[in-house]
């Protein structure tokens, strides 16, 4: 790693005071970030640590709307979310790494094959962050990307508790990341279907197969229906071909689950 | 270079550290305590699992200033106060869920994890918290045999490669 400065603020405002520094970044659990240092892929001369910072902390369940801390560690997702997030979560890495890792961290980083955007998609998110609020839908802009600004911290994340919901996951069985992860969500006024991990394009809603299970929720709504191969990922986990197959299986799979 | 402090096995612990060092450089190298092993240094293999403030935890996947003010056991904590082995150092000894040993600390730490949320759990818990400790010796029968054991639970189930 190369050197960097160290601080733990105690509140939003003094974090967001410390990422002003030009090249500052913020820590939250460190799970991709401090092995991201020891490649020398970034050189931040600051680290700000979120995790003490008790106003970003703790998940609690209210008049149908789940909000998280940005802070939260997966463990503590998988503790106290609604089932169906706390089983993501529980799947996360391994639990060493669920100790630490953060939602926050997660979703700011938006790697393309992680869990929690399927959810964040799925479940009508709202991400909030020091300065504004951001639907889901507009948060995640492809690989690695988000609508936030420099410097800017996601403080918590509101989703809507659906009537049911399922995630299915294929994982890479060394990194346990997902191959591909559906997520399908139902609501009174719909179903939404979210799919990470196999887009080249980052995660997506899948909306052929949101108004054929609007329509029908059974599995066999979703027969003949598949994602274009050609904008799926393509490595030596997969072809494109292989991706698409397998989120047009999950799919079913999570709609078999809440039938 | 900052002074970081930190409780380790019960006792007060300080050393020089600079933003960039790892827990696991900390506790090897200021502290001398080198049961802690740093086996993939990229999260993967769970050889350096400690607890931090009750959790488990990889060493080389955090900072030592992360710890700061926190309450941290190793290995080198867990046997009994006469010095002899705990009750899951003492199983994975009877069961052979050791060969060469080095990931044997990150596996003694993570079962104690594992066993202070889930006192019995079954042998596919057991399989799927270890998901993260990697060993290359005993192909896993024997610390799974080793934690059941260690819960009190009978063994004679378990495959016996």
């Amino acid at each position: 790693m190369y050197e960097f400065e160290f601080e733990k603020p105690s509140t939003i405002a003094e974090a967001v005071a410390a990422l002003a520094d030009e090249d500052a970044q913020a820590l939250g659990g460190g799970q991709t970030l401090i092995p991201t240092l020891k490649q020398r892929l970034a050189m931040p001369s600051k680290l700000v640590s979120l995790a003490g910072i008790a106003e970003m902390k703790g998940v609690s369940i209210a008049d149908g709307v789940l909000t998280m801390g940005g802070g939260a560690t997966h463990a503590e997702v998988a503790a106290d979310a609604c089932a169906p997030l706390a089983a993501l979560a529980a799947n996360i890495g391994d639990p060493a790494v669920r100790n630490r890792g953060t939602l926050g961290g997660s979703l700011a980083n938006n790697d393309p094959a992680a869990d929690y955007p399927a959810a964040m998609l799925a479940l009508k998110s709202t991400i909030v962050t020091n300065a504004r609020e951001i639907a889901g839908d507009d948060f995640f802009q492809g690989l690695f990307e988000t609508a936030l600004e420099e410097g800017e911290i996601i403080t918590s994340v509101r989703c809507e508790i659906p009537e049911a919901a399922n995630y299915q996951k294929f994982a890479q069985p060394a990194s346990r990341f997902a191959l591909a992860g559906v997520f399908v969500a139902k609501y009174a006024d719909g179903v939404r279907v979210a799919v990470t991990g196999a887009s080249e394009e980052g995660v997506f809603r899948w909306s052929e197969a949101e108004a054929a299970l609007s329509a029908n929720f059974a599995p066999d709504a979703l027969a003949g229906i598949s994602v274009d191969a050609g904008s799926m990922i393509a490595d030596l986990h997969g072809s494109k071909e292989y991706r698409a197959h397998l989120v047009a299986v999950l799919a079913k799979r999570a709609v078999a689950a809440l039938a | 270079m900052a002074k970081v402090s930190m409780t380790v096995n019960g006792k007060a612990a300080s050393g020089e550290a600079e933003g960039r060092m790892l827990l696991s450089s900390f506790l090897r190298e200021e502290l001398g305590l080198t049961g802690t092993h740093v086996g993939c240094d990229t999260s993967q293999c769970g050889a350096c699992v400690v607890h931090v403030d009750g959790k488990a935890v990889k060493a080389c996947t955090m900072l030592a200033m992360e710890a700061e003010g926190s309450e941290v056991s190793t290995i080198e904590g867990q046997a009994n106060a006469d010095g002899s082995l705990n009750v899951i150092q003492q199983a994975f000894q009877d069961h052979h869920g050791l060969q060469c040993g080095f990931c044997t600390p990150g596996m003694v730490m993570s079962a104690a994890a594992l066993l202070k949320d889930n006192p019995k759990p079954s042998e596919a818990e057991i399989r799927h918290y270890l998901e993260g400790n990697l060993c290359r010796c005993t192909g896993y029968h024997n610390i799974v045999k080793a934690i059941m054991a260690a819960s009190g639970q009978d063994v004679s189930s378990i495959a016996a490669e």
